[in-house]
């Protein structure tokens, strides 16, 4: 399955950017079990690290009980107009993906 | 002797970077473990040790009483303690209690939205962890169709 990237909005209310992000995942659990009754190997989001002009921000850690295309909303402070989001997960089979916002 | 000289810097410049490897990688592991716990004692013991663990009213959950839909159940959680390291999601009745784990900064005031599975009805945890102490609020959810297996 190909990669999509990370979906991001967000707006910034008194200093503060109010980020909402959507990463199209399938968040496999592992015990799941497909029509023909094998197991549907475990793949899921381990780690999303947040980014606020290039420095971390928030940094989330998933086990595999997150909904499927997980919805992750967060805050960040001290924001202003052109500042840049920027959000990469990484799951537990190797494969990553990334998206930027710029904050109006 | 000068090609000794540089076997040595090399060597010890290859230690110092396995060194560096090692450290992040430990914390990992201890992460990885306890979304790999599969009771609740396990998952305190991998995320807080022997910290004490109180109860707040000052943390606010908002996650709905009934679930239709294991598979996907909003939870949003919020606090206005101070110094939060992190915040923590668990459920005590799915496979692996501990669901997500979320590490601020300076910069990230403790309010975080996501959404999660649900096996079957459970409590659900919002643990807050801040320099000294671990807090905690909790609330029962009834899950009417499962969001983990078949």
């Amino acid at each position: 399955m190909a990669v999509k990237p990370v979906k991001i909005r967000g707006k910034i209310k008194q200093g503060v950017a109010q980020i909402k992000a959507l990463m199209p995942h399938p968040m496999e659990t592992g015990t799941r079990r497909a029509a023909d009754g094998s197991i549907i190997p475990a793949h899921y989001i381990e780690e999303v690290v947040c980014k606020h002009n290039g420095k971390v921000t928030m940094k989330a850690l998933w086990g595999a009980s997150v909904s499927k295309n997980p919805y992750f909303a967060f805050k960040v402070k001290g924001a202003v107009s052109g500042d840049t989001i920027t959000i990469t997960w990484a799951d537990n089979l190797g494969e990553s993906a990334s998206g930027e916002l710029t904050l109006k | 002797m000068n090609v000794l000289v540089n076997r040595r810097r090399m060597l010890g410049g290859l230690l110092s970077l396995i060194a560096l490897g090692v450290a992040p990688l430990k914390v990992l592991a201890r992460v990885t473990k306890a979304f790999q716990a599969t009771e609740l004692d396990g998952v305190y013991a991998e995320l807080f040790a022997d910290m004490e663990i109180i109860e707040s009213a000052d943390i606010k959950m908002r996650i709905p009483d009934i679930a239709e839909n294991g598979a996907v159940v909003p939870v949003s959680i919020s606090t206005s303690l101070e110094n939060v390291q992190s915040i923590h999601v668990i459920i005590d009745q799915n496979p692996n209690p501990l669901s997500a784990s979320f590490e601020l900064t300076d910069s990230s005031p403790a309010d975080i939205s996501t959404r999660v599975k649900m096996g079957k009805s459970s409590v659900v945890r919002a643990m807050v962890k801040t320099v000294d102490k671990v807090y905690m609020t909790q609330q029962q959810v009834k899950v009417t169709i499962g969001g983990c297996g078949g």
